[in-house]
């Protein structure tokens, strides 16, 4: 059955009906028995890898097997914060892809994932903060990258509930804000590369997941043990983010990684207060508005590796201080709901994003806490990666090796509050 | 919060500890004679284990030691803890 088209045509006509015309986004696959590529994560970046290696890559087997549901893991647990102000120009390359990708990816789609390039404005509190804010804002522009500097009275009229008081224990001494910064909204991005993905032919097998992967006399894939049965492959991306050390270390390989549980909350919903996203490293906290009106914030990971998708209260009670004390505003909000996800870190904060030493395994991982703004972009060179058997020139440097050979990028940015 | 049993002082919460990562890494004897594939797995490849986990803690805001647990990273239980320099009890995975 061909897909639906998202139009405002359509809009009107299915509301003639009273939405009752709409039909399922994807297909419910039943795993099959061979593909020629498997992407193990069926979050936002392991759809948008199928759906790029369909689209651009003429790839017509391929299929995503997602333990959970679609969107259920870091997809669905961030912040959804947008930015690309990263300090390396390795790092410039890779997120100013993904940014300059999610201008038009609602278009590309068919599929409104709400990207609102509200801006993204980072305190500085301490002369410390002002330099290496400053050391970022020059490295950006070099690399091409919008970022400016704010005083305090400019920051105050950009978000007018910032409380620029001298006074405070850790006063805002500037910002440095990126404008084509922001939010997008991250459910529709896992269920838009979903539904692109199915209409290109992709199999997105829900409630699947890998207990073995076998390898050839050589040594390379040549198939997936799976909760559903056997699958041939010879070709197999794992997108699996806090699980991919369980995973890789099903055909022996290991990588430099951590995981750790990082937690968010959001109030109670209010009436639009929040214009932009600020973030402080400083003093841990980052927030945001989204479209229902709940205030979307975000913590530092907690201190230990866990696999169980939940953290400490005083971690967000931590961050909830810092809260208050730069809006105090938000001092009676209440808030509704706090949750965990499991963030693979790695040593330099990079991402790896490349070939493995087993021939036909690919990874891409290590997103740590800032994976959902760099979507687009990294399953499109991941796509590629695994496409041409090499890596793209934008992801050529975060590569597995990097670690042995000393070519760390090591991106103090790439943490949105310390770790 | 974790209810942590420091082998020194005795069962403290969460705050007072600081957390060191896997336990039992230990560093090379001669830098200079390991290959440069042996000195990337002692600094950067740990075991991220999903299941009975050895680590490090160290009571930073009591005594200031460190010691070592065993927790099981999927329920977060910490299942017995040890003073540093000891072997991991049975069941561990060091």
């Amino acid at each position: 059955m061909p897909r639906q088209r998202f139009s405002g045509l359509s809009l009107l006509w299915n509301s003639l009906g009273q939405h009752r015309g709409w039909r399922e986004q994807w297909r419910r696959a039943e795993p099959k028995a061979e593909y020629d590529a498997v992407i193990i994560g069926g979050g936002g970046h392991g759809l948008g890898t199928a759906y790029y290696l369909a689209a651009e890559h003429g790839l017509t087997r391929i299929a995503v097997l997602e333990k959970g549901w679609v969107g259920g893991g870091n997809t669905g647990r961030n912040t959804t914060i947008i930015r690309s102000n990263y300090l390396f120009d390795e790092s410039a390359r890779l997120y100013d892809h993904a940014v300059k990708m999610w201008a038009d990816l609602s278009q590309v789609l068919n599929y409104n994932v709400m990207y609102s390039p509200r801006g993204v404005m980072m305190l500085a509190h301490t002369v410390h903060d002002v330099q290496s804010a400053k050391r970022h804002i020059h490295a950006n522009r070099c690399n091409g990258v919008d970022n400016e500097w704010l005083t305090p009275e400019e920051a105050q009229a950009y978000c007018p509930p910032l409380n620029i008081d001298p006074g405070l224990r850790y006063p805002v001494l500037g910002a440095a804000l990126q404008r084509r910064g922001g939010t997008a909204r991250h459910d529709a991005v896992a269920w838009g590369y979903a539904r692109a993905a199915d209409a290109l032919g992709v199999d997105i097998v829900e409630n699947c997941e890998v207990t073995g992967i076998s390898r050839d006399a050589s040594g390379a894939v040549e198939a997936l043990e799976t909760s559903r049965g056997l699958i041939r492959t010879r070709k197999v991306g794992v997108v699996a983010a806090g699980n991919t050390s369980v995973v890789l270390g099903m055909a022996g390989v290991r990588v430099p990684l951590e995981s750790f549980p990082l937690q968010a909350l959001v109030s109670e919903p209010v009436k639009p207060i929040f214009p932009c996203v600020v973030m402080s490293n400083g003093i841990h906290a980052y927030i945001s508005q989204s479209d229902k009106g709940e205030l979307v914030i975000g913590a530092g990971t907690d201190i230990y590796t866990s696999y169980t998708q939940r953290g400490a209260l005083h971690v967000n009670m931590h961050t909830l201080e810092a809260i208050c004390e730069l809006f105090p505003n938000f001092r009676r909000l209440r808030m509704l709901r706090n949750w965990g996800g499991i963030v693979d870190v790695t040593p330099d904060r990079s991402p790896i994003i490349g070939k493995t030493p087993v021939p036909g395994l690919y990874v891409n991982c290590g997103w740590g806490t800032g994976g959902f703004k760099a979507t687009p972009g990294s399953a499109h060179v991941f796509a590629w990666t695994l496409a041409h058997d090499e890596p793209h020139p934008i992801n050529a440097a975060f590569t597995l090796e990097r670690f042995r050979d000393g070519h760390l990028i090591d991106e103090a940015a790439a943490a949105a509050v310390a770790h | 919060m974790l209810l942590i049993h420091c082998p020194h002082c005795g069962t403290r919460p969460e705050l007072e500890f600081a957390y060191g990562g896997e336990a039992h890494v230990a560093r090379p004897l001669d830098p200079a004679a390991v290959s440069d594939d042996d000195w990337a797995t002692y600094l950067y490849l740990r075991k991220n284990t999903k299941g009975v986990h050895a680590e490090r803690w160290r009571h930073a805001r009591g005594c200031g030691r460190f010691f070592n647990a065993l927790r099981d990273t999927t329920t977060d239980r910490i299942l017995v803890t040890y003073k540093a320099g000891e072997r991991a009890p049975n069941g561990g995975t060091p």
